[in-house]
């Protein structure tokens, strides 16, 4: 079956979406990265979308269901690489992301993770 | 044969991954006339959403992708349709955050805003057409 990967780095969990993704595709990354962290003990999830052209409502219900997943299991989770088109199209859309926090790129949501975690 | 040149193309939309197929079509349709990255970020969006209801309340269905032309203008039109169910409160439909089927209630909303042109028509048993237009600026 068809999987996004999920590197592990000290008690960071990264994740680079590369690909245009189904529906049931995100739903697997989700259950995958929820299991993850519990199995790692992992304290930071960092989700890299610096690849997606688009951001429709499911995937942004994923990201957010995700973050909260994960907030529950005590690990942060930080949203990274969104293009600036990307972004003006989910406001439009109406998605606020709620709870998820977000840096410019990869090496700032690594920091934000660092600092969250101390 | 690419999509681009061609007036109308027809996708059928009976799984998740003609979802995606779709958003594609859209995306090669969009470049080949011109549109911003904007733009065309928009309408993928919003046909992403379009799609997936067409999949998830109608039972599946088709997309319809036309070029259009006004004079100068130049614009593109996706046509969703299903024979499902159909939509009982349109208004209800329409609005932010109203769900039947436990997502967010921002396919229909979010897919409108996002357009430039949005139409639906829907009746109880007789499924749901819902058609999107954007229009190239000069």
């Amino acid at each position: 079956m068809e999987r996004i990967p999920i590197l592990k780095m000290g008690d960071l969990l990264l994740v680079t979406i590369q690909v245009d993704m189904h529906d049931r595709l995100a739903m697997t990354l989700q259950d995958d990265l929820t299991g993850r962290i519990v199995k790692d003990r992992a304290r930071g999830v960092l989700i890299d979308i610096s690849a997606l052209d688009i951001v429709d409502s499911f995937i942004g219900r994923m990201i957010s269901n995700t973050a909260a997943m994960a907030r529950v299991l005590d690990a942060r989770t930080v949203l990274v690489g969104m293009q600036p088109a990307v972004a003006i199209t989910l406001v439009e859309l109406g998605l606020t992301l709620h709870g998820v926090r977000t840096a410019l790129n990869v090496e700032k949501g690594i920091a934000l993770l660092q600092r969250l975690a101390d | 044969m690419s999509n681009n040149d061609v007036d109308a193309l027809v996708l059928p939309i009976r799984s998740d991954e003609d979802v995606v197929r779709l958003r594609q079509a859209v995306r090669e349709l969009m470049i080949a006339a011109g549109f911003s990255l904007i733009d065309q970020t928009k309408m993928i969006t919003a046909a992403s959403e379009l799609a997936r209801n067409t999949l998830r309340y109608g039972g599946g269905g088709e997309a319809h992708m036309l070029k259009l032309w006004q004079g100068m203008r130049q614009g593109l039109s996706l046509t969703f349709i299903d024979h499902g169910p159909g939509i009982e409160d349109m208004t209800k439909a329409l609005t932010d955050g109203y769900t039947t089927g436990g997502g967010m209630g921002l396919g229909l909303s979010g897919a409108k805003r996002l357009a430039d042109e949005f139409e639906i028509e829907s009746a109880p048993g007789e499924g749901t057409t819902v058609k999107i237009s954007k229009w190239k600026p000069f």
